[in-house]
């Protein structure tokens, strides 16, 4: 079982934008809005606002990257 | 010198053992092994599947002690050891959640599994042979069937309780035909290990090793593993009337027993739990002698329920003569 490590950026591996390409490409992070719990995803430039409720307040969901313990 | 411990009101004397190499109790100079052979038994008064309770009648307190703590710590049993969290959206964090799963016991037959290679490479180190992988997938949602008015948990949600049976095993390789069998299970189905709400989500895959209780708790085959001593008493002088019926209070029921006479006697010493209560008062004074045999060890072994108690006796045995017939092989002693 491998953990996922640091990779170094490289021509590559950069993201679109850091290398200066435009998509339509979704950058969106997940969002989890705290009054009525609904999921859904905000790119940078939007405003911080549930799509559903309008609340202001939200949660990062949290990702699905495998982190390894010990059980002890 | 009398093989029973005294037990009086304020102390505990004659405690120490003298059937040690080079002491003279009665002419004999050396221990006997066919002495020991003659007198040693071992009773055995009750087996269940959990639980057993025998008695080694005949043998020193180093032996009898060193199967207790080898029972505790070194007899090895198979346990969770590696958590990998995909997901847990649950209120418990990640380090106690794994935590916790390490301390379900495990129905495996540690004879199954051999010993992981601590220095292998990351990659190969986990094998068919010497892991299991379990894996735990749940996720709470409202129950859409939910009865109104009761807002019981229960009944609100799904999966609200995450128990130990929703432990799922994954065979691997030949474990497949191996374990077709014996699928690996928690030994105890209902034990909780964390409680949800709706949208909370718990994804993680085990990977259970073999390991001993030394290293960690979770790894003792055992739950209680403990002896004592046969408790003795003797009535010096005849106990009668109302003082038999007081005396009669000062034990546990079914120890002291009044005959037709109204005199107390005794009736199983081994029912008594040596609480002295009765040498609190007056009119019992010398008239009762409380004791324990030295040589008399009652035992009582709570398996966890991966392997049968008399199986983690057996095997302490076992770890004793290995650990014997390693010092009589080691230099030093061959100097």
């Amino acid at each position: 079982m491998s953990r996922e490590g640091f990779v170094p950026p490289t021509a590559a591996n950069l993201g679109n934008a850091a290398s200066g390409i435009q998509t339509m490409k979704d950058y969106g992070v997940k969002y989890i809005c705290a009054q009525c719990a609904v999921n859904f995803s905000l790119s940078p430039k939007e405003p911080v606002r549930c799509k559903e409720c309008g609340h202001r307040v939200l949660y990062k969901a949290r990702t699905k990257r495998m982190v390894q313990f010990e059980a002890r | 010198m009398s093989n029973i411990i005294n037990i009086e009101h304020d102390r505990v004397s004659n405690t120490t053992a003298t059937d040690f190499p080079g002491y003279s109790a009665n002419g004999e100079y050396a221990w006997d092994l066919e002495n020991f052979k003659k007198n040693f038994q071992l009773n055995i008064s009750y087996l269940t599947q959990r639980t057993a309770n025998f008695d080694l009648v005949g043998i020193d307190t180093s032996i009898a002690n060193a199967f207790r703590r080898i029972m505790i710590a070194e007899v090895p049993s198979v346990a969770a050891e590696y958590v990998y969290i995909f997901n847990n959206t649950s209120v418990i964090q990640d380090e106690v959640l794994a935590h916790r799963i390490g301390l379900v016991p495990l129905k495996v037959d540690p004879d199954m599994l051999t010993w992981i290679d601590p220095n292998a490479e990351e990659e190969d180190k986990f094998t068919d042979e010497n892991t299991i992988v379990l894996s735990l997938d749940v996720a709470c949602t409202k129950n859409p069937n939910a009865i109104p008015g009761n807002n019981d948990p229960e009944n609100l949600y799904r999966n609200s309780n995450v128990y130990a049976r929703d432990l799922k095993f994954e065979p691997n390789g030949r474990q497949v035909t191996q374990f077709a069998n014996c699928p690996v299970v928690p030994c105890d189905p209902d034990i909780l290990i964390a409680k949800l709400r709706p949208n909370q989500e718990i994804s993680l895959r085990v990977h259970c090793v073999l390991g001993i209780g030394a290293d960690h708790a979770k790894f003792s085959p055992v739950s209680t593993a403990s002896y004592r001593l046969l408790p003795t008493i003797d009535i010096l002088e005849p106990i009668t009337g109302d003082d038999a019926v007081k005396f009669q209070k000062c034990f546990p029921s079914g120890v002291i027993g009044i005959d037709s006479n109204g005199a107390a006697y005794v009736a199983d010493a081994r029912k008594d739990t040596v609480s002295r209560e009765v040498l609190r008062h007056k009119e019992f004074e010398g008239k009762v002698k409380l004791g324990r045999k030295r040589d008399h060890f009652i035992f009582n072994v709570e398996s966890t329920g991966a392997m049968p108690p008399e199986e983690i006796f057996y095997k302490s045995i076992r770890v004793l003569k290995t650990k014997a017939e390693y010092l009589r092989n080691c230099p030093i002693g061959n100097m």
